[in-house]
């Protein structure tokens, strides 16, 4: 028990430094002093609760992309199979219930069908996407799949987390972190941020922008009643425009989608100064803002976002240059949103807040300078009552202990762990492991000297008898903290983590450690009789 | 130097001698500490029932105006909040539940946030928002039930590890310690009616932690003297490997409470809570290590024979050192 090969003292002092150096720049950073650029960096990450900081979790409704696929499928249909050479007639298309379903007007189409469809069915990934049935001969019926359905989701759900992290990054607040979490929802942290709502403000709109032309031929009295003509649709004023709680009648077709824009900006009218958005369209979507504008000069188009109008102008004459604007009751920071919301993208899917969180800067710093006063505190008193009571034993646990917290502190810098207000407590808790396990060798040591064991023999026998209980009692310890980790959630996940850390830098230090001074002094000292 | 020493050398104490009326006294506990929970209730923080929590300070004023917020947020039509003094006398918590009827609704708990936190900065000029929590009804309920399976998978993957590593009497001992441990601390959230958030399971599972480390340290010495003492009585057997583990325990226990008194009364106000049930789950934890989890041995029948020293044993204990 009491051997120690030269390699292997090597080793555990090779370990033991890198993990202390690795604390070094946390604790510099905690203490407020520099640390020099050219040296590598580990540090402890501060949770949001001792930083300060906001945090949201967004969930989208995996049906809202069902159903928008659905509505994708009967729209790819009609176009593939109306491009078809020759054209493949078709009726009765449907895409409620979940299914994409049609009649062919002429039967004997159904194999050519079939095989025009084959691509959308197949998709473009390793999974096929839709099944395909034909039903009484003319009718054909798509369903998606279940793992195609899974893709469609996770590919929005990438896509929406994507437009999230650009639309965060527009608002230059240091440090975003998001993370996808489960299938349907996204975690957003920004560490110093203490007022969300811009945030939420700016997450909560799709940004789906289209410019439709709008159906004057529509009578007013249809329009209220929510009746639409064949191809077209009503759409509601938004609810702060000019015309609120009305609606309009707008073609469902030949509109232009805000995809096709390479920058928006916030500006201000010329004419009445009121704050305005600027787009400007990539080469092909200039071209066709451009044809439709000269096609219909003279008739009004819709500016329609997320499904609702902001204004319906008239054209009064061609714009050629790609670029437009878009007036509608803006503020200037609604217009600054809507600008960098359309910069970065429309949302694939809507997002909804779930749960939120916000600690301001002053109760974070404050709870780490009580947090630090009371373990200092309670350090050392434990550190001298450890001394009082093991004498020379009591030092070497002291040692331990100090080496414990700062290879703790080390390796969660390197593992790029973040520390909350939860994690202090699972320091103080592995500070106690540590401490017991020393206080279990020592009154062992203690018991086997009473018994008359020689001093080498009642070491050995100690640390041999004790670690049995260390063993398994910290095992438990472990077994509680992955339980924790697995279903655990934030706050109690960083928890998890420092005491799992903890325990295996505890055991370290408080059981092998400690064995290798004290196998080193009693060597080279080679004592009768010990104080313990 | 002469070296303190907490508990005198060779201590005879029959712990087991009133271990029936320990017990009973125990069992009426427990059944206390559950009636307590089944009839008052838990205070369960937002965490756990949806709705919000917001922290604020005054920092112009020495005390929070309470009468006027309460005032003023409960004409916002949420229902009572409830409001507290926290940390600082210019400090409260403003606690909304979510109401029933919109607790199934996702945007609800956002949308309550925002008219709250609006309805304060607008009518208390120095009013500064240091904390924040709002919760949907929907994550709520996963976070109590994610929480709940947390507390049981562990404690059922504990007592099967302490059955494989002594015998199932040890096992059922264990577990019998941990309940009245949790009864116990749920008990005290009752009867104080202390909040009871997602950070109080983590201080239960720290109690069940710490209680079951001392449970495996008396076990342990009891396994070693059932194989030394093969001729002893078993209530004997049990007194003499408490009292042999006795300095060890007090030891342990005061270190432990030094650190954590300290946090109690230096630490910050949001880890009072947390605290606090740790300190109370320490003593709670010793107790049941030497009432629960010993005399229970006792009842099980485990004798020196029980007990037959294998070689997989001696091999494990041999891997260990």
């Amino acid at each position: 028990m009491l051997d120690f090969p030269t390699w292997k003292k090597i080793w555990l002092w090779f370990i033991t430094l890198i993990a202390v150096a690795a604390a070094i720049p946390s604790l510099s950073s905690i203490s407020g002093a520099g640390w020099p650029s050219f040296l590598p960096d580990p540090e402890v990450n501060l949770g949001l609760d001792l930083a300060g900081g906001s945090h949201i979790l967004l969930e989208a409704d995996p049906a809202q992309v069902e159903r928008q696929r659905l509505e994708g499928m009967e729209e790819a249909v009609r176009t593939s199979l109306s491009r078809a050479e020759p054209r493949i007639q078709i009726g009765d298309i449907s895409s409620n219930n979940g299914r994409v379903s049609f009649l062919l007007e002429d039967p004997s189409q159904v194999d050519r069908a079939r095989e025009e469809l084959l691509p959308l069915v197949n998709g473009t990934g390793l999974v096929r996407e839709w099944d395909l049935q034909v039903v009484d001969g003319s009718r054909i019926v798509l369903t998606p799949t279940s793992s195609g359905l899974d893709q469609a989701v996770s590919n929005a759900m990438d896509s929406a987390t994507e437009v999230v992290r650009k639309r965060i990054d527009a608002l230059g607040t240091r440090e975003p972190t998001i993370i996808r979490e489960g299938d349907t929802r996204i975690v957003v942290q920004v560490p110093g941020l203490d007022d969300p709502e811009a945030l939420k403000a700016l997450l909560g709109q799709t940004a789906e922008l289209e410019f439709k032309l709008v159906d004057v031929t529509a009578l007013p009295s249809d329009v209220e009643q929510g009746i639409a003509a064949p191809g077209s649709e009503i759409v509601p004023y938004a609810p702060d425009s000019d015309f609120a709680g009305m609606s309009i009648a707008v073609k469902r077709l030949g509109g232009i989608r805000g995809d096709t824009l390479t920058n928006a900006q916030q500006s201000f009218s010329a004419q009445n100064n009121e704050p305005i958005v600027n787009i400007t369209f990539d080469q092909e979507g200039g071209r066709r803002f451009a044809d439709l504008t000269t096609n219909n000069v003279g008739r009004p188009f819709a500016i329609i976002l997320d499904g609702q109008v902001l204004s319906a102008p008239n054209i009064n004459e061609p714009i050629l240059g790609g670029s437009a604007q878009i007036s509608g009751s803006f503020t200037v920071e609604s217009a600054n949103q809507l600008a960098i919301a359309l910069r970065s993208g429309a949302l694939p899917v809507d997002l909804t807040v779930i749960q939120q969180g916000t600690v301001g800067p002053e109760l974070g710093a404050d709870s780490i300078r009580k947090g630090m006063l009371a373990l200092m505190v309670g350090a050392v008193a434990v550190l001298v009552l450890m001394v009082v009571t093991y004498g020379r034993f009591g030092f070497y646990a002291n040692a331990a202990l100090i080496i414990n917290v700062l290879m703790l502190l080390g390796i969660m810098a390197i593992a790029n762990t973040t520390l909350t207000l939860p994690g202090i407590a699972g320091f103080v808790l592995t500070i106690g492991a540590a401490v017991d396990a020393n206080v279990l060798i020592n009154e062992r040591i203690r018991e086997e000297r009473k018994r008359g064991r020689r001093v080498f023999a009642a070491v050995e026998n100690g640390y041999r008898e004790a670690s049995r209980a260390i063993f398994d009692a910290n095992i438990t310890n472990v077994i509680a903290a992955v339980l924790l980790f697995m279903f655990g959630s934030g706050p109690v996940r960083g928890f998890a983590v420092v005491l799992m850390i903890g325990i295996a830098t505890s055991v370290f230090t408080a059981v092998t450690m400690t064995r290798l001074w004290v196998s080193g002094w009693l060597r080279k000292a080679r004592p009768q009789d010990i104080t313990i | 130097m002469r070296l303190l020493k907490l508990v005198p050398d060779d201590t005879n104490i029959r712990f087991l001698r009133w271990r029936v009326p320990f017990y009973v006294f125990s069992m009426l506990v427990i059944a206390a500490s559950l009636a307590l929970v089944a009839v008052k209730g838990l205070n369960l923080g937002v965490d756990f029932v949806g709705g919000q929590q917001i922290q604020v300070t005054f920092t112009e004023s020495a005390e929070a105006p309470v009468a006027e917020l309460r005032e003023n947020v409960s004409a916002l039509g949420y229902g009572e909040p409830v409001i507290q003094r926290f940390g600082e006398e210019n400090q409260v918590t403003i606690r909304f539940r979510l109401p029933d009827e919109v607790a199934s609704d996702a945007e609800a708990a956002d949308a309550m946030t925002t008219a709250v936190t609006n309805s304060i900065t607008d009518n208390f000029a120095d009013a500064r928002i240091d904390d924040l929590t709002a919760v949907s009804g929907k994550v709520s309920g996963e976070l109590f039930t994610t929480a709940m399976y947390a507390l049981i998978f562990a404690m059922i993957a504990i007592a099967i590890y302490i059955w494989i590593r002594f015998e199932w009497q040890f096992g059922v001992g264990a577990l019998f310690a941990l309940f009245h441990d949790v009864s116990l601390t749920l008990g005290m959230f009752a009867l104080f009616q202390l909040e009871f958030d997602l950070k109080i399971i983590a201080a239960i599972l720290t109690i069940i932690g710490y209680s079951l480390n001392d449970t495996i340290v008396v076990y342990d010495r009891i396994r070693e003297n059932l194989k030394k003492y093969r001729k002893m009585q078993i209530v004997e057997l049990l007194d003499l490997s408490v009292n042999e583990t006795l300095a060890r325990t007090v030891m342990t226990s005061l270190t432990i409470l030094i650190v954590l008194i300290a946090l109690l009364f230096l630490g910050p106000a949001s880890l009072f809570g947390f605290t606090a049930a740790i300190t109370l789950g320490i003593f709670v934890g010793t107790y049941s290590s030497v009432y629960m989890a010993a005399p229970i041995l006792v009842w099980l029948g485990v004798t020196p024979d029980s007990f037959v020293p294998s070689e997989k044993d001696e091999k494990l204990a041999e891997n260990e050192s």
